[in-house]
């Protein structure tokens, strides 16, 4: 018995202190791994891939930094050692040099961008006609002003984001990983006076095999494919949520068109931006906008309780997410239009609480933070408005955005020559019907913003900067210029609304964006959601998606991102109200007599902590703030190959990874398995030839005159 | 580094080992058998010692890298020691075991002398300590890096299969020479086994200075050969023997 439970005390010990083994192995002498990288996926539509894709064991290449354009030369045709893995700046991350990279791709192996923390002059991957396929203008409408005849819109675009390349492309961070590659190049694989460099060479390998080809219909089909009990999905369809919300509540249940009611559209982008899949913001992009319009929606909740106008006003935020792991972080909306496109579609088929004829106008907020000057510009289509009718609409709307300039520091432009929308959601609202509609931006014909869709579209392109000694809760509660000039436009967009909506003329003064709460969303969506007023309006479960840096746009695709959780529960602090609901009680609020679910939702959210407590104020807010589904109704309808609607979908993969090695000569690896299979010959030799002889050799038992056989 | 130095190095490492075993042990089960308790025999030796180790670094501190290497050795040398007692408890119990042996084998009489024993014994200590050393080097040398990146000789993955099958083909002699020197009762044998493993140990402290260590066990190697061949009953006579018996062979057949 003794000895039983001895051996059962050594059994435990020696398994509890193999738990505790930590591995010094060959591996770690061998590789590095590289952990801040971001990769380059790939996506398809209804007739094209772009993106990029890796071999299945990774690509491996030995790696090049580039020091010019002209020093193409040595991966492309001069060295001897390819395929080469070429390590750019990003100021060589142009597209004729990706282009040439991609006419000779056997001889290169892979790209890797080193991202700076300082903004190049410009950079912008996206085309210089954005969406030009899917907006309203077209052979049949406007044909002159289609594909940008007239203006283009990002002249600084080069079109990277659309291309398809057949190596992987990632980035890296200017960090400490990235020296110890540029070390490991400089130490090994640099050519000395023009001769060859010396094995072994410094090399690496990156994994990012997509597992999508061709297009949308084909790996859509292959999804379907059921061979075994856990079936491969290989794509995914984009697609988040649009957040929208109303002065006046609508009942859910009710859809379709609505007798004798009439609606403005206040209409925001909420997409984030960025080449690779990174930490990024689209602060000039589409923040700026969707933040001045929630300013705004704050600023007209007190006057419509007060003096409700005629009409209801309706605040949309498209949503452009990028789903899981997208590099191109781009938004749905530019990616066709997919949040736009699925509203309109679901007001035309019935589907919403309203329909097209209850819009009686449309505002758009486009890029409005990058001032050239002290205007702000009216966009309107000049087709819809060679109609009459919608012409007067549109120049009474130019009117009252005019006249709520009263008083603020700039004025609202109309652009001097006919020019097309920008692209903007309002077009696919106008693919649909002639609506009287105006997008609001701060650029006259080309984009102010010279990172359109870029990493480099962040707070520091908005300007926002804090005073050095502040702390994070004192920068989140300081009013910068940027904010303030935000704050003007909401309230000028704020009033605009008012009139439209046939409010009360002597109210519109009292109308006011807060410049408090302006400046708390810009630091909250470009510095650091993880913020004590994030903190407040969120819900309890959802407190974990706030982080100490700019929120990341990328998530599951059926989930719902960061940026859109936070303008829900956002809105709902702004245009909702606090009610005294406990916590079960807000989630069934229909058991009690004055709360439906139906006309709001109720939101339970974490509150404030107050000064003498560590207990924070919960409580339920109630809003007429819904969450639609924002998926292309290419998906819906099956029509994977819809020339009307965004087929964009994103391709799965099983894992990314890089890192980086040295490698041997050819001729060390076959000299090596020379020695190794001359051994084994030698060795079966020599050990027969004894085996067969041993009793000669080893015989000293014998008689030492042995007969000659 | 690739499949070719992946095969390459394999070859290198097991190659003779294995052509051992396919000529002199396949055949025998009795010898498959003694081959494989010898493994396990040399296993447990290096659980044991590599236990005493494996306390005393987590009872140190992690940080102190010269303490960690002494440490190292300590344990290295307690190993050596722990793995020539095990050898010698081996010997102890295949003699206890050869009547036992005697009744299940197919022969009348003692089925396997003391020779036969040492060496396959010894071939066994060899196969598992080659195996140890060898097997993670030869995975990690699948992919497509090799060793350097922090200052290690590229030629890592060579010299470590050489050292395997030195000692591979050393531990055999140790166990011919080590058993023989037990039934004589010449005890001096054992203490010299015991100094030239210590020594051979010492010498792949000098690694990565490949020339100090890998030719010096290798003449370690042929000297332990030389001495093995003349334990088991060789002399210069049989191979004077073998020759002529070649040489009057090739002389009659043609």
């Amino acid at each position: 018995m003794g000895l039983e439970s001895s051996k059962w005390a050594i059994i435990f010990l020696v398994c509890w202190l193999y738990k505790n083994v930590s591995c010094n192995s060959v591996e770690q002498k061998i590789y590095v791994e590289l952990n801040n990288t971001v990769p380059c996926v790939r996506l398809l539509n209804a007739t094209h891939q772009i993106g990029c894709q890796s071999s299945i064991s990774g690509d491996t290449g030995v790696i090049h930094v580039l020091e010019s354009e002209a020093d193409l030369e040595w991966p492309l045709s001069k060295g001897p050692n390819p395929p080469y893995m070429v390590l750019l700046e990003s100021s060589l991350f142009t597209r004729s040099i990706m282009m040439k990279m991609k006419n000779e791709s056997n001889r290169v192996a892979g790209v890797a961008v080193v991202v700076p923390n300082t903004s190049p002059p410009e950079f912008s991957p996206h085309t210089t006609c954005p969406n030009e396929n899917t907006g309203v203008y077209s052979d049949n409408y406007g044909p002159n002003l289609a594909h940008c005849n007239t203006t283009v819109w990002n002249p600084l675009g080069n079109g990277l984001s659309y291309e398809e390349f057949d190596f992987p492309v990632f980035s890296l961070k200017e960090d400490n990983e990235t020296e110890f590659i540029k070390q490991c190049y400089l130490d090994h694989n640099r050519a000395v006076n023009g001769s060859a460099p010396q094995y072994p060479l410094c090399a690496m390998q990156l994994f990012s095999h997509m597992h999508a080809v061709t297009n949308t219909p084909t790996c859509m089909r292959r999804n379907d494919i059921n061979f075994s009990i856990n079936p491969e999905m290989v794509c995914d369809p984009l697609g988040d949520y649009n957040v929208w919300g109303s002065i006046r509540p609508y009942n859910d249940t009710v859809l379709g068109h609505k007798e004798n009611e009439s609606v403005v559209i206040a209409a925001a982008r909420l997409d984030s931006r960025a080449f690779f899949w990174e930490v990024s913001t689209g602060a000039e992009g589409s923040i700026s906008g969707f933040v001045t319009l929630l300013a705004a929606a704050q600023a007209l909740r007190e006057v419509t309780h007060k003096a409700p106008p005629t009409r209801n006003i309706l605040f949309a935020f498209f949503q452009g997410v990028s789903s899981f792991c997208l590099p191109k972080q781009v938004s749905l909306e530019t990616f066709d239009y997919i949040g736009s496109s699925r509203m309109v579609y679901d007001m035309e088929n019935g589907k919403f609480v309203i329909d097209l004829d209850n819009v009686h106008s449309i505002l758009e907020i486009g890029q409005v933070a990058v001032h050239s000057g002290t205007n702000l510009f009216l966009h309107s289509d000049p087709v819809s408005r060679s109609n009459d009718t919608v012409n007067d609409e549109v120049e009474n709307f130019v009117k009252n955005l005019q006249s709520s300039t009263a008083g603020l520091s700039f004025l609202l432009v109309e652009p001097n020559v006919s020019q097309p929308l920008p692209p903007s959601s309002l077009q696919r609202f106008l693919r649909a019907q002639p609506i009287p509609g105006i997008v609001l931006a701060d650029h006259e014909s080309a984009f102010n913003n010279r990172y359109y869709e870029s990493f480099y579209d962040n707070a520091a392109n908005l300007n926002l900067t804090y005073p050095s000694d502040l702390s994070p809760e004192e920068q989140l509660e300081f009013v910068t210029e940027t904010a303030k000039s935000l704050t003007d436009v909401a309230t000028v967009v704020a009033r605009a609304l008012y009139k439209q909506a046939g409010g009360d003329d002597s109210q519109v003064n009292t109308i006011k964006a807060d410049p408090k709460i302006v400046t708390q969303m810009l630091y909250g969506f470009l510095v650091s959601s993880n913020n004590s007023w994030f903190q407040a309006v969120m819900a309890p479960e959802l407190k974990n998606i706030l982080k100490p840096s700019p929120p990341e746009y990328y998530v599951g695709v059926v989930m719902s991102s960061t940026p859109t959780r936070l303008v829900q529960y956002l809105l709902a602090n702004l245009t909702g109200a606090a009610t005294n609901l406990t916590q079960s009680q807000c989630q069934k609020p229909d058991e009690l007599p004055n709360e439906s679910r139906q006309m709001y939702s109720y939101l339970w959210v974490q509150g404030i902590v107050p000064p003498n407590s560590t207990q924070r104020d919960s409580f339920c807010v109630r809003a007429s703030v819904r969450l639609t589904k924002a998926v292309s109704p290419a998906f819906e309808l099956g029509e994977y190959a819809s020339k009307d609607y965004s087929t964009w979908t994103e391709s799965r993969w099983k894992f990314i990874k890089a890192r980086i090695f040295l490698v041997a000569s050819r001729d060390l690896e076959m000299l090596t398995l020379g020695v190794g299979v001359a051994v084994l010959f030698t060795s079966l030799l020599v050990t027969y030839f004894i085996s067969t002889k041993a009793d000669v050799l080893f015989s000293s038992t014998r008689e030492p005159a042995s007969a000659a056989y | 580094m690739t499949a070719a130095v992946f095969f390459g190095c394999a070859f290198i490492a097991f190659g003779p080992a294995f052509s051992l075993f396919i000529f002199t042990i396949a055949k025998d089960p009795l010898r498959v058998i003694i081959l494989i308790a010898g493994a396990f025999f040399w296993l447990v030796s290096l659980l044991l010692s590599s236990l005493v180790w494996f306390i005393a670094t987590k009872a140190t501190n992690a940080q102190d890298l010269t303490l960690q290497k002494n440490l190292l050795i300590f344990g290295s040398i307690f190993s050596v020691i722990l793995q020539e007692v095990f050898r010698f408890a081996y010997y102890r119990l295949l003699r206890k075991a050869n009547e036992g042996l005697a009744a299940i084998s197919e022969e009348d009489g003692p089925a396997l002398s003391v020779r036969e024993m040492a060496y396959v014994a010894g071939l066994g200590f060899g196969i598992m300590s080659g195996a140890f050393s060898m097997i993670n080097t030869l995975s990690d040398s699948l992919g497509p890096g090799t060793v350097g990146m922090f200052g290690d000789s590229q030629y890592y993955f060579i010299t470590s299969a050489l050292m395997t099958l030195a000692l591979t083909l050393l531990h055999t002699f140790w166990g011919v020479v080590f058993f023989e020197g037990c039934e004589r009762k010449r005890w001096w044998v054992i203490a010299v086994v015991l100094c030239l493993h210590l020594m051979v140990f010492s010498l792949s402290l000098l690694n990565p200075f490949y020339v100090g260590s890998i030719l010096p066990v290798y003449a370690i190697m042929l000297l332990m050969a030389v001495w093995a061949f003349f334990s088991s009953g060789g002399s210069l006579h049989n191979i004077t023997l073998l020759w002529t018996c070649r040489k009057s062979n090739t002389e009659t057949s043609s």
